[in-house]
């Protein structure tokens, strides 16, 4: 994971990055706002109260997010990793974060996702998509809009295709 | 048939541009090889030994005259001049060039067809009975079902990356004609005792290196929950199902690890929350897809006279007799009958057909069969809704095309996967084999005295010949370098699914065939009365056979 990229995409806007992301083995906390390891989080929360910045958190793919959702929906960031962009365990996290959880803060992609995933990405609840690579970040935006409709279910659009045109 | 509507439209072409793009994005060196592998794998197109091959989509297998006009038309533009029919009911071609894959994604789209999820680790083309709609032990058309499946996984949003490839087949009739019990997820259409259509629902069934028959985990899963149902199993099956070894990845695995009681106790916790939300259907979307799959106008035919015609034709001529037998099927509309066009000639690919047969295949369907056009999972096609009146006539046109060999059912129609000619990733040819077998058999009095007889062939353990359920199989194996092949005996597709058991150690090219001779030999020596291989077999046992075939030369 690329811990502080300069920029990323938020709301199909690029924008500064201000939040540091914090790894799972690291040892000290940096200043400033930071995304902290979900189970930091947890065992910290009294510690990470008093921090000068922001807290969010980042969860890894393979975390059961039951076990934790209530507790981080207050949080103004979450991060979500893809350690390979062939993982989609992500997916499925981010729609759970929204529709069962209520999450209305920002959920970012970080780590292995590629460009070409942005539509279905946005369609399961993420927001923000901060790259590892340098990648053109206004050239990746348009893959937003891959696709103008879809057929299923999702965050961006709670009514099936068959309910809404047929 | 069903009819693209402009939504329907409007996201095959999209995802026509959305490919165009990412295509000159990897030749311009923007998206890496690595990166670029599942989306063009998403798309149908592999890499295979000698050239790229591409995966045309034949959703549950039909298909329109004009579609089978555009497949003839972009073999002869884009490739050599012949496709070939898979298992799974689809097309594939085997020579396009990977930069003119977007524009024949752009005519497939012009004739409302596609190649989205024909490979990589999705959702896959959902397959089923090739004579739904006519099949007299039907109890429910499974085609609008099928549609309604490929609306929803259709591109969608949280599945496109799941731990691996996925399938599902719905059965909709007595006989299993779908082998629905061999897929990811087989859904069994049934009525409840009020007379009200729901799925019987299996999962994690499958072939490849640990073939697996699908467990029961819910018995009647009234219609209107389908999609919200499968949402929630392909959840568990995406968050849970192992991405760590591509050989443990496949979602039965996942269900023999934690149990189908507790696989089904997950899925149920899960369906709790999508339960009766946006996602469940309605009867007018249920309605509205049914309405694409009306019986057409039949006309009521004297079928005593027809069935004497036809009696009397047969008589005169031998051949069209054989055919008869072998080719045609009833179907539940009297004066109507169901045809295959064998697509299993010796000398020829199992499963290969040129341009020219295919704009064959579409003049007889305008002319026979309402236009419509049927792919099998035998690799066969299937022309429905024909006239009795009318058999004797296409029989003519069929057989001139090299589309009537009678030997459907038979040793001769077997399932044969690409093999070390194409697959990279064969350990043994397995076209060269299925050649050896028809030149071997080619007295059709003995082959028909053998009755039904599936015989299937994989090039390697990934199974796409379906070695495991064919009565007789065979694999490729791949011994110190050599190709050998190692036979099984007992595996059957149907109801009573079952996988095949291995004879004995495997032999050299040479002498597959002669031990498949030695086999029949058993079973003709063994049999009582009409008796099949099969039957015989789960008599008998294996030993006899095995006996034979591994004698000592005397
Ligand atoms: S069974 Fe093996 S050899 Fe045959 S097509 Fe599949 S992967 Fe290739």
């Amino acid at each position: 994971m690329h811990q502080h990229p300069k920029q990323y995409l938020k709301d199909a806007a690029v924008v500064d990055n201000s939040w540091q992301l914090v790894a799972a083995e690291s040892e000290s906390l940096p200043a400033g706002d930071i995304l902290v390891p979900v189970n930091y989080w947890q065992a910290n929360q009294q510690q990470l109260a008093d921090h000068s910045g922001n807290v969010g958190v980042w969860i890894d793919s393979h975390e059961e997010i039951e076990e934790f959702a209530g507790s981080i929906a207050a949080l103004p960031v979450i991060a979500i990793n893809f350690p390979k962009f062939v993982d989609g365990r992500g997916f499925s996290v981010a729609r759970l974060l929204r529709e069962r959880y209520g999450y209305i803060g920002e959920i970012r992609a970080v780590g292995q996702f590629i460009r070409d995933q942005l539509f279905m990405m946005q369609r399961c609840g993420f927001n923000a998509f901060q790259f590892d690579s340098e990648i053109d970040l206004a050239a990746a935006c348009k893959s937003l809009n891959d696709f103008s409709d879809a057929y299923q279910v999702a965050v961006d659009q709670p009514e099936p295709l068959f309910k809404r045109h047929r | 048939m069903y009819i693209y509507d402009q939504y329907d439209q409007k996201i095959v072409d999209e995802r026509v541009e959305q490919y165009r793009d990412q295509t000159k994005r990897y030749l311009d060196g923007q998206i890496s090889d690595e990166e670029f592998l599942p989306l063009r794998l998403q798309n149908g197109l592999y890499v295979q030994r000698l050239a790229p091959m591409l995966r045309i989509a034949v959703p549950y297998g039909l298909m329109s005259s004009r579609q089978v006009r555009k497949i003839a038309a972009i073999s002869r533009t884009y490739d050599k001049g012949y496709v070939h029919f898979t298992t799974r009911q689809n097309i594939q071609l085997n020579w396009p060039v990977l930069e003119e894959v977007p524009d024949i994604l752009a005519e497939l789209a012009s004739v409302e067809m596609h190649a989205i999820q024909t490979s990589g680790n999705c959702i896959r083309n959902t397959t089923t009975d090739q004579f739904a709609g006519v099949a007299s032990d039907e109890i429910e058309d499974p085609r609008p079902w099928c549609e309604i499946i490929r609306q929803w996984s259709t591109l969608h949003p949280e599945f496109a990356f799941l731990p691996r490839k996925f399938k599902i087949a719905v059965c909709g009739s007595e006989e299993d004609r779908a082998a629905f019990l061999l897929h990811d997820i087989g859904l069994q259409l049934v009525k409840n005792d009020r007379g009200e259509t729901g799925f019987h629902v299996y999962v994690g069934g499958g072939l490849g290196r640990t073939p697996v028959i699908a467990s029961s985990i819910r018995e009647f899963l009234p219609k209107e929950h389908l999609l919200t149902y499968l949402d929630a199993i392909l959840r568990v099956y995406n968050r849970y199902g192992n991405r760590d070894n591509k050989y443990k990845a496949r979602i039965k695995i996942l269900v023999r690890a934690w149990t189908p009681e507790v696989f089904a106790k997950r899925v149920e916790a899960e369906w709790e929350h999508l339960k009766d939300g946006p996602a469940t259907l309605n009867g007018s979307e249920i309605e509205r897809v049914k309405s694409f799959f009306t019986a057409p106008d039949y006309l009521s035919v004297d079928s005593a006279a027809v069935d004497a015609e036809l009696q009397s034709q047969a008589a005169e001529h031998k051949a069209f007799s054989r055919w008869l037998d072998r080719n045609v099927r009833a179907q539940k509309q009297s004066g109507y009958a169901s045809i295959t066009l064998s697509l299993k000639p010796a000398g020829v690919a199992p499963g290969d057909v040129t341009d020219r047969q295919l704009d064959i295949i579409a003049d007889l369907a305008d002319r026979y069969s309402f236009g419509e056009i049927r792919t099998t999972h035998n690799q066969n096609i299937v022309l429905a809704d024909v006239l009795k009146t009318e058999l004797f006539e296409l029989w003519q046109q069929a057989k001139e095309a090299g589309l009537a060999t009678p030997n459907i059912g038979t040793i001769n129609d077997m399932i044969c996967c690409p093999g070390g000619d194409y697959c990279s990733l064969a350990n043994a040819k397995s076209i060269p084999v299925a050649e050896a077998i028809q030149r071997k058999f080619d007295d059709l009095d003995y082959v028909y005295d053998l009755g039904d007889l599936e015989l299937n062939i994989s090039g390697c353990m990934n199974a796409c010949g379906h070695h495991h359920i064919g009565h007789i199989g065979i694999l490729g194996v791949d011994k110190k370098g050599e190709e050998w092949y190692q036979i099984q005996l007992g595996g059957s597709a149907n109801k009573d699914a079952a996988l095949g058991k291995v004879l004995g150690r495997s032999l050299s090219r040479d002498a597959v065939v002669d031990s498949i001779e030695k086999l029949l030999d058993v079973y003709v020596e063994n049999r009582l009365d009409q008796e099949s291989f099969l039957n015989t077999y789960q008599r008998i046992g294996i030993e006899k056979f095995k006996e034979r075939v591994y004698a000592p030369a005397s």
